[in-house]
């Protein structure tokens, strides 16, 4: 295939970047998206030139480290899969196909492609969690049964790879859905319910402190989340917001 | 150090612990706050380990080079977790995991660790449940089990296929609430790049800011690695891009004995090699071979014509297909071990049957799972068993319920539906049993230097048991490491703080440095992943599922030059003080380059064939695997002495008090 690839370029995360057009001839239709970038790099270095950084780890879609806003989408044009993933068998002949990193203030670029998404990392600290010590002798596990339903529920939730994809596709750049996700898991077991309110209240509270917009109710995190991570997290938190409010 | 001594307690095997926990020498809270722990990485290993140590009042500096822990590879982990809970009431018990685990490993692994594996393994559910990992569960509410990897009772714990996610989750949430506390400091994308040792103890690390290139030195009273496994040797395997061997390897050049580095297992059902630039290797559930048959044809004409796309799998009449495992091994059928499943798949590709482009692939065909369990179906819904079409929809909605989003993920990657033609699969580098020798403390041949997870030797012998990785690598964080390593620091409070600013951190800073310098100021033509293809070529030909001695003899050569080679005409772009992936990949690749000449001079000293471990010039007339018990019931413990290849051998003898040594068949 012959592609014509417009990709972010940016020194670092004080310099201001731009798009770099590269033509590429030979491209394999069997090849994954981070795979043709690999070969396009590959040239680069040859070539003397600086290859484009961007994020990646397991190249399966579970570690959450890839991003890549393709083509106006983050993780592309298919659904439910992550970056690496995606295959250029989906792109055609001639295609022009436009690579920018993940945009939001609270996720600042590193370099070309790469950003910092540490802000989850601190949302997760002001609360992502259940008290319970490492090193205590915690109850026999099947002492506490967990209907099979919510169990279910919990792990749905709990699918979420904190890539970031909604907080990328969200004109607001809010990060409900992935907050939501977290607290839905816990919410839903007995385990967690002791400090549900104060998990809530804290995670929103750091959420707003990293900068990341409030929730309109647009629903374009759910379209583009890799995990099918459901609306109805954004529902179930904001209950259990609205409870540590009416709670005082 | 000559002398390996594995420190296991005396006594009954069954009490070898509780007496050693009780023997242990304490520190005090007060004491505790004084003293620094440097954990490098956060996979299940050193993430549990950094939040246990952390919440028993340690301070922990923890090092991943992923820009959060949740990333860690262990997040990449599928099926399952041993515990033995006996949940089913099937008859597991901890002398049965402890059984099935050293024999599983070939009888290559030291009993006393076993045991105390097997002993700790149902607490590490209650851990993660108790931290709100949500694990199947029965319709009545209690935990699902199911069995998994060739053992004969349901003693594995799973979150869908995603099991390693969910506990590496409950891991990094148990970590957030010790980083929240200020216990534990977290460095996200740093790498360590050399370990420092001061009057022979290890009392520090070197890192690289992965961002930013700085150069930083950390000091702590003990350093416990949990890098990973180094399967990326190969270059295509199942870890992820960035898992690497550097950390255990700098701790091996400085006086840490590596064990046992042959010892790499081979996964039986990948997704086979499509093409050149392939980066990465996905690995399909072993679940799939419970219902998934496997075979080639039994026609070298019709090999070619399903690799040139002449014919289609389902052109093959029944009775031209091979399924080579039902015919070799009638009592296991497709159900083998791992290594007997993954030999003869190259076996039969070696010899000219397999299917897909490159060659390198074997089919694992659903239909006749799907025609029994639609038939089953429309038994049960009282349908029309002679309606062919209503059958194949019924068992494909019945494999579905099972096994769907590995289906999925075969689809998206190969642009097949497995529904209709069968999957290709073939074997590919999945978990390096080998690694940092530890004694029952889990402590190196450096004192205050420890290893746990998959960067330590310690466990799984010649060959892992499904679903016991993660059990080991949070066995050894939650429940082993912060006992064992207080009796080391109890010694150690009286220390004060340790300084960076000595020869010691000085020299290891300078050597890091010129280093990088060397690999950036390199004025050659050809990238990183120039070499590393070269290298993984040379260890899947020479060191992968069969090897011989003539094989290894020319791999260490090759390595050898290959290595020669990459310091003369690798290109590094960029500066040492940026963002720089190359240089990150090269320094990984040149360390690579070195473990691979003492995994090739490993695999040649052992004259058996073993676990995952198979010579050539040792089988049997059937072409089984030989064991020596005489001349090789031991670990082999290598000691850095200059150079790769001239690494000296300690051995460990292994004892079989419990067990009975028995040659493993599976006929
Ligand atoms: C696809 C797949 C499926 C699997 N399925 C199962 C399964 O179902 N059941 C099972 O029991 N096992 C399974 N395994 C094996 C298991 O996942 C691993 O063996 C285990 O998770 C390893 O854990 P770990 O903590 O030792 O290392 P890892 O999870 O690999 O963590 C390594 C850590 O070290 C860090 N690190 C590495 N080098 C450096 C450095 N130089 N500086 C700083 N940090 C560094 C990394 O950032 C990371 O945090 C599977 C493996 C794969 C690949
Ligand atoms: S909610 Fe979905 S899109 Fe957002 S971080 Fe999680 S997996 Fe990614
Ligand atoms: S690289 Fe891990 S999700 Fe894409």
């Amino acid at each position: 295939m012959k592609l014509t690839l417009k990709i972010w370029r940016q020194k670092n995360s004080q310099q201001i970047g731009k798009l770099v057009e590269y033509a590429l001839n030979d491209v394999n239709p069997d090849d994954s998206f981070l795979e043709m970038l690999d070969t396009l790099n590959y040239d680069l270095i040859v070539k003397g030139e600086n290859p484009i950084a961007f994020d990646h780890d397991c190249r399966e879609g579970i570690c959450g480290m890839c991003s890549l806003f393709i083509n106006g989408r983050p993780h592309g044009p298919d659904t439910g899969i992550a970056t690496c993933q995606l295959h250029m068998r989906r792109f055609n002949d001639g295609d022009t196909i436009y690579i920018e990193p993940f945009r939001a203030t609270a996720f600042p670029v590193i370099k070309d492609l790469v950003v910092d998404r540490s802000a989850f990392d601190r949302v997760q600290e002001a609360g992502g969690y259940i008290s319970v010590n490492t090193s205590g002798n915690p109850q026999e596990a099947n002492t506490l049964p967990i209907e099979k339903s919510l169990a279910d529920a919990a792990f749905d939730a709990a699918t979420c790879i904190g890539c970031g994809a909604c907080v990328a596709a969200c004109k607001n750049a809010s990060a409900v859905l992935f907050v939501s996700a977290k607290v839905s898991q816990f919410a839903l077991l007995p385990q967690g319910k002791v400090e549900a309110s104060e998990r809530v209240a804290n995670m929103v509270k750091q959420m707003d402190l990293e900068g990341f917009g409030s929730c309109t109710n647009t629903g374009a995190c759910e379209i583009e989340c890799p995990k099918g991570i459901s609306l109805e997290n954004i529902a179930r938190m904001n209950r259990e917001y609205l409870k540590t409010n009416l709670g005082g | 150090m000559s002398v390996l001594d594995a420190k296991i307690p005396l006594g009954p095997l069954s009490e070898k612990w509780s007496n050693h926990k009780n023997g242990i020498d304490l520190v005090n809270p007060a004491n505790k706050r004084g003293l620094e722990i440097i954990v490098v990485g956060t996979g299940l290993a050193g993430g549990s380990a950094a939040a246990t140590l952390a919440e028993l009042g340690y301070n922990v500096s923890a090092f991943c080079f992923q820009d959060s822990p949740r990333r860690a590879h262990s997040v990449a982990a599928q099926g399952g977790i041993n515990a033995a809970k006996n949940y089913k009431g099937d008859g597991d018990s901890v002398y049965r995991l402890f059984y099935d685990t050293i024999k599983g490993g070939d009888y290559r692994s030291r009993e006393a660790n076993v045991y105390r594996l097997a002993e700790v393994s149902s607490n590490i559910i209650d851990q993660c449940v108790a931290q709100g990992v949500p694990f199947a569960r029965e319709y009545g509410g209690l935990l699902d089990n199911r069995s998994f990897g060739g053992v004969q009772v349901s003693r594995t714990f799973y979150a869908k296929g995603q099991t390693g996610q969910q506990l590496l989750l409950g891991v990094y949430s148990a970590m957030n609430r010790q980083i929240a506390r200020g216990k534990i400091r977290m460095f996200n994308r740093h790498e360590m790049l050399d370990v420092v040792l001061v009057n022979g103890k290890a009392r520090g690390i070197i890192s690289r800011n992965l961002v930013t290139g700085a150069i930083d030195r950390h000091a702590a009273h003990a350093v416990v690695i949990a890098s990973g496994g180094y399967g990326n040797l190969f270059y295509l395997s199942t870890y992820a891009m960035g898992s690497n061997a550097s950390a255990a390897w700098k701790a091996h050049k400085r006086g840490a004995f590596l064990a046992n580095p042959c010892f790499n297992q081979i996964h039986p059902t990948a997704i086979p090699v499509g093409g050149p630039n392939q980066s990465k290797l996905t690995l399909m559930s072993e679940s799939l071979r419970n219902d998934g048959r496997i075979w080639v044809p039994k026609d070298l004409e019709d090999a070619k014509a399903l690799r040139e796309g002449r014919k289609n799998p389902n052109d093959i009449a029944e009775e031209d297909r091979d399924y080579y495992l039902e015919r070799q091994y009638p009592a296991f059928g497709n159900l083998v071990p791992r290594d007997v499943a993954s030999r003869a798949a190259k076996e039969r590709c070696d010899a000219g049957y397999g299917v897909n482009v490159t060659g390198q692939a074997v089919y694992l065909d659903f239909a006749s799972s799907i025609e029994r369990m639609g038939k089953e179906r429309a038994r049960t819904k009282g349908l029309d068993g002679s309606d062919a079409a209503l059958i194949e929809r019924l068992g494909q909605e019945a494999i579905q319920g099972k096994y769907g989003n590995l289906f999925q993920m075969y689809e998206k990657i190969m642009d097949l539906n497995p529904y209709e033609t069968p999957m290709m699969i073939y074997p590919t580098t999945h978990y390096t049993m080998g690694g940092l020798w530890v004694d029952y403390n889990l402590m190196t041949t450096v004192p205050g230097l420890y290893a746990i997870g998959e960067a330590n030797f310690s466990d799984h012998g010649a060959n892992r048991l499904g679903a016991s990785a993660l059990m080991q690598g949070l066995a050894d964080g939650y429940f082993i490491l912060p006992y064992t390593i207080g009796d080391y620091l109890s010694k150690d409070i009286g220390t004060g703080k340790v300084s960076t600013d000595t020869s010691e951190f000085e020299k290891a800073e300078s050597q890091v440095r010129e280093r990088i310098s060397q690999l950036i100021g390199n004025q050659g033509s050809r990238p990183v992943d120039y070499f590393h293809k070269k290298l993984g070529a040379i260890m899947w030909q020479h060191c992968g599922i069969d090897r011989n001695e003539e094989g290894l003899k020319t791999a260490m050569e090759d390595i050898r030059s290959v290595r020669a080679e990459f310091w003369e005409d690798v290109i590094v772009p960029g500066t040492a003080e940026e963002f720089n992936e190359e240089l990150a990949k090269a320094g990984r690749l040149a360390d690579f380059l070195e473990l691979a000449e003492l995994y090739a001079k490993d695999a040649l000293c052992r004259e058996e064939s073993c676990g995952a471990h198979m010579r050539e010039e040792h089988r049997g007339p059937e072409g089984e695997a030989l064991r020596d018990d005489s001349e090789f019931a031991h670990v082999a413990a290598w000691e850095y002495k200059g150079r790769p290849g001239e690494a000296e051998l300690h051995k460990e003898k292994l004892v079989y008090e419990n067990i009975e040594m028995k040659q493993r068949s599976y006929k």
